[in-house]
């Protein structure tokens, strides 16, 4: 199914005090990794609607990156745990439409991981090439 | 929009200005161009005058992460007349050109580029919500950080709550023999700042006294302290004892550690703080009705009240220093050790007591079951501590130090003595410290045995201890008089729970949470709460004194204030679109939301995580400057396919 040099779009809802902050330690560190996603920054994995990712998977991508806070570490104190709940039920939804729910990834990245933010990025790309394209994408 | 080369580091990857003139032809986009460094003053300059020229209504910098310029160039924007909340920053470096390479950077660029644009194109000038404060500070707890930092916020000119749940202010500090690695007397040191802090013009002293519930958030907390009756005058109390005298219960000590004992009506110890008896209604024979009342016969000065009451205060405080301090980890956990029930199986506060010229021995070193005094004393480091398995994980931190201490003023008081301290390491890292187990291991005749103690039992008049000193690989076996436990460091009972009610988070042993483990270790995740002593992690005394100190200065700085600012990029309600729900209100860890016919959010309040907004199903709760509609067009912005520069050429 996977197509020949197929390059996954991504798009990727980071929280600032966390996966984001670790994003730019991944920088700092240069840790190089796919440049497949582009980052949108949220004050909290909290704020993420679902409907965004099934907005963003609609325009034309192919998964989507939700980062968050270890739980416990929330900057807001909770908002990475109502994620967690949006997002396993966002999938179970995206499932039974027959969409893969490998294609949208909750990870927590704390702003000391900038290892984990590139390695993290680097097997959500290869996990989503292995996957292919969404289908049905860039026509609606 | 503004493209930084920061040198060679964006545009040594990024092709510059292929971002700058894909996102000139970008929709909305009146003026594109790149520059060398824009954090510079030329750079700063260059956005000034494109705003004032093109008259502007938003500007993006593609350059760093936000976290470096935003404030930056934001405040470059004002001076040029436009709302700082319209600039935004596209972080092309930490999250682009520093980890990818080739044209796959460019056009990443170009997209992150173009998603901050349309963020923009949905802003809104914003002006960051003023709120006035209190200008009083609560200070919890009365050991030697509590009293240190409720000091220098007085000094600073400002007026104090010192709350103390015990009778005296002095905590633990007081209860010391000596001090590592000087050897200072202990209560010597502390009883003048104790002094200091009881006559303050600006601390009012509550001790004997609990909070009991806080409401509000930085700059206005309201507060309800409950002031427990002491039934003595401390204005009339003389201190003569003759109350104590007279008074037929005799129950533990609590400030000897259980080693000595009291009467109902008492002072902890005699410089105690404020000066005066307390009658401690828990082990009177009975108040309600008077069951007794000698000690109010032999009262000459009158001091006792039986009438009095409790007291509840409601205060308004602009900040919250929170020093609840440490106790030890309970002896009767150890099961290996005894369990607690063998006499002579002390812990280290208790032998500071035996130790102190004003303690139960009256400084002389006598065991507590028969009062002889112990030739064979062996001390237990790391008891519960370091210890995942069974008790606590983490390192105590002060006990390296006090037992070297402990072992060390043992014999100068027993010279015949032997002591034996049983080790995993020796951390002695502080100033002096090392210099100073050095002496106790090398100039002192102590035996340093590296190891653990598997078993503690009573044998006869003895205490068996049985160990294995790792270094030699031999099994150790002492026939002891006495054994000091250096019990693990755990938070004051109580204090989790009065840091819940603040909402401060404590970490999973239940210590204070710092705000960041690096750079914000006196602050509390919540606004104007901070932290003190060692209710935040074991601390030694100066660590203590320092950061009752450091938290007393961001205190002040709340208190004195002219007015609090508070980012205004929070949620709000289109009233029109609410239904009152009320879905919203229980995502808030802030309390920040109250529903009527509809909902409404506090902007003080509200930390702007967008938690509820994520939850509301009309869209009538929104988040300022990050609406539904503008992710929809930065998702939008972030997908759509880059244009090739030729195909638009002359478009």
């Amino acid at each position: 199914m996977a197509e020949a040099g197929f390059e996954p779009r991504i798009v990727a809802f980071l929280c600032r005090w966390c996966a984001g902050a670790g994003a730019d330690l991944a920088g700092t560190s240069r840790l190089q990794y796919p440049p497949n996603a582009i980052p949108i920054r949220v004050n909290c994995s909290g704020r993420v609607e679902p409907s965004w990712v099934v907005d963003a998977l609609r325009s034309g991508a192919d998964g989507v990156l939700i980062g968050g806070c270890h739980p416990g570490d929330c900057h807001y104190m909770v908002g990475n745990y109502k994620a967690r709940r949006r997002v396993y039920l966002l999938r179970k939804v995206l499932e039974e439409l027959g969409v893969e729910p490998e294609r949208v990834r909750l990870e927590w990245v704390s702003a000391t991981e900038g290892a984990r933010f590139a390695r993290v990025m680097t097997e959500f790309v290869e996990e989503l090439r292995r996957l292919g394209p969404l289908q049905g994408n860039g026509q609606g | 929009m503004f493209v930084c080369h920061c040198g060679k580091n964006i545009a040594g990857t990024v092709d510059v200005a292929r971002v700058s003139e894909a996102l000139a032809r970008h929709p909305g986009v009146v003026y594109a161009t790149h520059h060398e460094y824009m954090c510079s003053e030329p750079g700063q300059e260059l956005l000034r005058r494109a705003i004032r020229e093109h008259r502007l209504t938003g500007a993006v910098v593609a350059a760093c992460s936000p976290s470096m310029h935003e404030t930056t160039f934001r405040r470059a924007a004002a001076s040029a007349g436009l709302n700082p909340y319209l600039v935004e920053i596209a972080n092309i470096r930490e999250q682009c050109s520093w980890v990818h390479e080739g044209p796959a950077a460019t056009d990443k660029a170009i997209r992150v580029a173009r998603t901050m644009v349309e963020k923009v194109k949905g802003n809104h000038p914003l002006t960051p919500v003023e709120v006035g404060h209190a200008e009083k500070c609560l200070v919890v707890g009365g050991g030697i950080a509590g009293i240190q930092a409720a000091l220098d916020v007085a000094d600073a000119g400002f007026e104090v709550l010192l709350v103390e749940k015990s009778p005296t202010i002095g905590g633990r500090m007081a209860q010391l023999s000596e001090t590592f690695p000087t050897l200072d007397c202990s209560q010597c040191i502390l009883t003048p700042k104790m002094v200091e802090a009881a006559h303050h013009p600006r601390i009012r002293l509550l001790t004997y006294s609990e909070v009991e519930e806080v409401s509000g958030f930085i700059g206005n907390y309201h507060v309800r302290i409950r002031k427990k009756p002491t039934y003595v005058n401390p204005d009339r109390c003389n201190l003569c004892g003759e109350c104590a005298k007279v008074c037929p219960i005799r129950v533990p000590s609590e400030f000897d550690c259980g080693l000595s004992e009291r009467a109902a009506i008492y002072i902890p110890f005699p410089q105690a703080v404020p000066s005066s008896y307390t009658l401690d209604e828990g082990s009177c024979l009975g108040l309600v009705p008077l069951r007794c009342g000698e000690c109010a016969k032999v009262c000459e000065p009158r001091a006792i009240d039986f009438d009095m009451h409790e007291e509840l205060l409601e205060e308004d405080v602009g900040a919250i220093i929170l020093a609840t301090g440490y106790e030890l980890y309970p002896k009767e956990a150890m099961a290996e050790y005894g369990h607690g029930t063998v006499p002579d199986v002390i812990d280290g506060l208790q032998f500071e007591r035996i130790l102190s010229a004003s303690g139960p021995t009256r400084g002389e070193v006598r065991r507590p079951s028969d009062g002889r005094v112990p030739k064979e004393v062996v001390f237990i480091q790391c008891s519960g501590s370091r210890d995942p398995e069974l008790h606590k994980p983490y390192c105590s931190k002060i006990c390296c130090m006090y037992t070297a201490k402990h072992a060390l003023l043992f014999r100068h008081a027993v010279p015949d003595g032997k002591a034996y301290v049983f080790y995993i390491d020796i951390r002695a890292g502080g100033k002096g410290y090392e210099e100073f187990v050095n002496r106790a291991m090398e100039e002192e005749g102590i035996l340093y045995l590296r190891g653990k103690v598997a078993k503690v039992f009573r044998d006869g008049d003895k205490v068996m201890v049985w160990g294995v000193d790792t270094l030699t690989g031999k099994r150790v076996e002492v026939a002891a008089d006495l054994v000091v436990l250096a019990q693990a460091v755990v938070p004051t009972t109580g204090a989790p729970e009065l840091a819940r009610k603040l909402r401060a988070a404590v970490d999973a042993h239940g210590f204070l949470q710092e705000a960041h483990p690096k750079l914000r270790p006196l602050e509390a995740l919540t606004g104007g709460i901070f932290l003190a002593g060692a209710a935040h992690a074991p601390k030694d005394i100066p660590e203590a004194v320092a950061q009752g100190s450091g938290a007393a200065a961001k205190a002040v700085a709340i208190l004195s204030a002219p007015v609090l600012t508070h980012s205004p990029e929070v949620a709000e309600v289109d009233e029109a679109l609410c239904s009152g729900c009320r879905i919203c209100a229980p995502q808030c860890p802030y309390t920040a939301i109250t529903v009527d016919e509809v909902a409404h959010v506090n902007e003080i309040l509200c930390e702007g995580c967008g938690t509820c907004v994520a939850a509301c199903p009309s869209g009538a709760m929104t988040m300022r400057n990050l609406s539904d509609v503008q992710v929809q067009s930065m998702i939008r912005a972030a997908l759509s396919e880059v244009p090739e520069p030729a195909e638009v050429k002359g478009g």
